[in-house]
């Protein structure tokens, strides 16, 4: 065997996943305080899903009335992050902006799991480049802990508390086929045993 | 990809990951603030053997915008007029901290050597050598001509474009880059030269061969590249009678640029020679992309920096 055995638990099933996106769209329209302005933006890749989720949830239950690509959008920090040495290239994905901009807008960044906040750090950098936000909010899934930088979420779908040594994995059916959470720990080798 | 100094250090994969992300690049271009911080505290040096004004330019813009530093280098008013080697140029440029190489020599397989020789060990882009290659001149070619001729360009090639290649192909390593290219991408290319401006050899390169510019053109093309002709390595002349008969024969008038199809683009690397290899008209025409070619080249040169760079700078430390 060449991977290290490793257990898997399920933290939120799919139902858990839609309920959890639904409350964070509710919570960003409450802290809103009925101002329709705001702008959505998936950090690829998951993020980008999570963010189209949460605009729909938002029209589904009418607490907007835009169209969905007038306030969802996508960011890419691929030529932001502070660590390109240590992995291999990549093409760079697409930067979507609303047609409105982000100028003096709420932007609310969506990503999936927030660990070491780097991600955030990147975002953050890649958002002045295009313009100017009235303020910046983070919504996530995921909040494992474990942070190096000051940064934390506005809205969290879940904490979940983590050790170091465990993986999370999203699971999203626009980019893995199936909707979960997994949490993933390498066995002792007591347990291996 | 460590280097860049042929287009047969690339898949074809490879060549669409690098227009893929020269795209993005472009996409940064029209903000606010066009400068990323990708290459923050690399050095990048231009080692410029021979005179060029775009090229060198051109790498200078793309490595300031992922905010590189970088260091000129041109053959006048250094030490290499005094007479210093490739071997000690290259020693001096790694300790003095360079994290890339771009060179453009008059000599064919000098950015090769520089790779290949164990001088340094840093990522090498060759910007133009003798007449060899001249990578990055096809790949920013490639990507305009997909901007134009491909719907939805990204992700995809130029499977069944027709492109028509004319003037000095011996003496153009822009010619031969461009042929690997664009036969790589999926594109055929037919060249148009007089029998004596075609290298010996043709035959094993992907593409037809024709010596009449109307034939090549009635045949119909998605896009037609004119070459410069390359008056300064033509020593002792006989390449062609006159430069008269020459225009008449090979140069892209208004007329014949009418008899293109509509979609039809008009390219030329530049530096032009108007009115001998393409008439003003022409070059400055609805269907002339040789101006947005130079934009072009910022972000694929831009996506060829981040490519080489961004990856390995840490092993190379």
């Amino acid at each position: 065997m060449t991977d290290t055995p490793t257990t898997r638990t399920e933290v939120l099933r799919a139902d858990e996943i839609s309920r959890a996106l639904t409350r964070i769209g509710f919570e960003i329209v409450e802290a809103q305080k009925g101002e329709d302005d705001f702008v959505i933006l998936g950090i690829h890749n998951r993020g980008v899903p999570l963010a189209r989720r949460i605009g729909e949830s938002l029209r589904r239950t009418g607490a907007t009335d835009r169209e969905i690509d007038d306030f969802v959008g996508t960011l890419d920090i691929t030529m932001f992050r502070d660590d390109l040495a240590q992995h291999p290239t990549r093409v760079p994905y697409s930067t979507d902006l609303p047609p409105s901009g982000i100028d003096g807008r709420t932007v609310v960044l969506v990503d999936d799991v927030l660990f070491s906040g780097r991600t955030i750090r990147a975002a953050l950098d890649a958002l002045s480049s295009l313009g100017r936000p009235r303020n910046v909010r983070l919504a996530v899934l995921v909040d494992r802990g474990h942070r190096d930088l000051p940064i934390r979420a506005d809205f969290v779908g879940k904490n979940l508390p983590t050790s170091r040594r465990e993986a999370v994995r999203v699971h999203l059916t626009e980019t893995d086929g199936d909707d979960a959470v997994l949490l993933e720990r390498p066995l002792t080798e007591e347990e291996t045993r | 990809m460590k280097h860049l100094i042929s287009i047969d250090d690339l898949t074809r994969q490879d060549a669409i990951d690098v227009l893929d992300t020269a795209e993005h690049m472009a996409q940064t271009q029209s903000r606010s603030i066009r400068k990323l911080p990708t290459l923050v505290g690399r050095t990048v040096v231009n080692l410029f053997f021979e005179d060029s004004t775009r090229t060198r330019i051109s790498f200078e813009a793309a490595a300031k915008r992922l905010s590189a530093d970088i260091i000129n280098f041109s053959a006048k008013g250094s030490s290499l007029s005094k007479g210093e080697s490739l071997k000690d140029t290259a020693l001096t440029l790694d300790a003095m901290g360079a994290d890339a190489i771009v060179v453009r020599s008059s000599s064919s397989g000098a950015a090769h050597l520089l790779a290949n020789a164990g001088w340094i060990d840093k990522p090498i882009v060759n910007a133009g050598d003798g007449t060899h290659e001249h990578p990055t001149q096809a790949l920013l070619d490639a990507y305009t001509l997909r901007r134009h001729l491909v719907e939805g360009p990204t992700g995809s090639d130029l499977a069944g474009k027709r492109v028509i290649i004319v003037g000095d192909i011996l003496h153009s390593r822009v010619a031969r880059s461009n042929v690997k290219l664009l036969s790589l991408l999926g594109a055929s290319v037919t060249l148009v030269a007089p029998p004596a401006l075609i290298p010996i050899g043709v035959q094993s390169w992907p593409c037809e061969v024709s010596y009449s510019l109307d034939a090549a053109i009635a045949e119909g093309a998605d896009a037609v590249m004119m070459l410069r002709v390359q008056r300064e390595r033509m020593v002792g002349g006989g390449f062609f009678p006159t430069e008269g008969e020459y225009s008449r024969r090979f140069g892209l008038s208004t007329d014949r640029a009418d008899r293109l199809p509509d979609h039809a683009v008009v390219l030329h690397p530049g530096p032009m020679n108007r009115g001998f290899e393409i008439a003003s008209d022409v070059a400055d025409g609805p269907r002339s992309v040789i101006v947005e070619q130079v934009n072009n080249g910022v972000s694929v040169r831009m996506s060829v920096l981040y490519h080489v760079l961004a990856a390995h700078t840490e092993e190379a430390s």
